[in-house]
């Protein structure tokens, strides 16, 4: 988890293991999946996680991707339990929980979240949340957030 | 028809997040969502009036890059359009 940057990302325990669970399955590939959740004061309020396929089959230890068709299924499912598409997350197999490059360079959903765990020789290790701020692709950026770990 | 606007895209519908619009094709539908959200138009659309590459286009399930009259394909009144900035990064 990652001090500094305005807002937190609040997530059950349960949601919170099962995004650091899809790491250590995927490894030595990046994992990825949408965050579904509500808007609260300061961030957001995550309430499930949808494991998505990586779309990166030809440089899955390195790239992520989603297909649009599971984002479709992501927004009818947000739909379903009355929440919105918070964000994504993502891992980083042997390599630090910092978005990097191209991530930021990949990023276009300003507002939303990007929770990346790193997942060191199979293991997870840290979990940071970054929010794409901004107001167009021009000036958009990573802020770190605090990520709460709701328990219970 | 019902176009469906991404979380990121919301900030400029006054947080809606579908748009139900009278259109005959996929470009016309377009056309009237930005008309009635002029703030939407640079978030799609490049200057020389492009969509932007990042930006996905889905007729219900099907990709408009692969319709083959892309952005002229007709459209029925429960057709659902939806916007879906891609999803991608990396490591590398």
């Amino acid at each position: 988890m990652r001090d500094g940057g305005m807002g937190e990302l609040r997530m059950s325990r349960a949601v919170f293991e099962a995004v650091r669970a899809h790491g250590e399955e995927a490894y030595p590939e990046e994992c990825c999946g949408a965050l579904l959740g509500r808007r609260v004061e300061g961030g957001w309020a995550v309430e499930a996680a949808l494991r998505a396929g990586n779309t990166r089959t030809e440089s899955a230890r390195n790239r992520y991707g989603i297909s649009p068709l599971e984002l479709i299924g992501a927004k009818r499912e947000a739909g379903r339990l009355g929440v919105e598409i918070a964000g994504f997350y993502h891992s980083h197999p042997d390599h630090p929980a910092q978005w990097s490059r191209t991530d930021l360079q990949e990023s276009h959903w300003v507002g939303c979240v990007y929770v990346i765990t790193a997942v060191a020789e199979g293991r997870a290790t840290v979990s940071n949340s970054f929010l794409l701020e901004g107001t167009s692709e021009e000036d958009k950026r990573f802020e770190g957030q605090r990520i709460e770990v709701l328990e219970g | 028809m019902t176009i469906v606007i991404p979380t990121p895209l919301r900030v400029f519908t006054g947080g809606k997040d579908s748009l139900d619009v009278a259109a005959g094709t996929i470009a016309g539908a377009l056309e009237e969502l930005t008309t009635v959200y002029p703030d939407l138009r640079k978030h799609l659309f490049r200057a020389e009036g492009k969509m932007r590459a990042f930006v996905n286009i889905y007729l219900n399930d099907e990709d408009m890059r692969y319709l083959p009259e892309k952005e002229a394909t007709a459209v029925k009144a429960s057709d659902t359009l939806s916007i879906i900035p891609s999803i991608a990064g990396g490591v590398a």
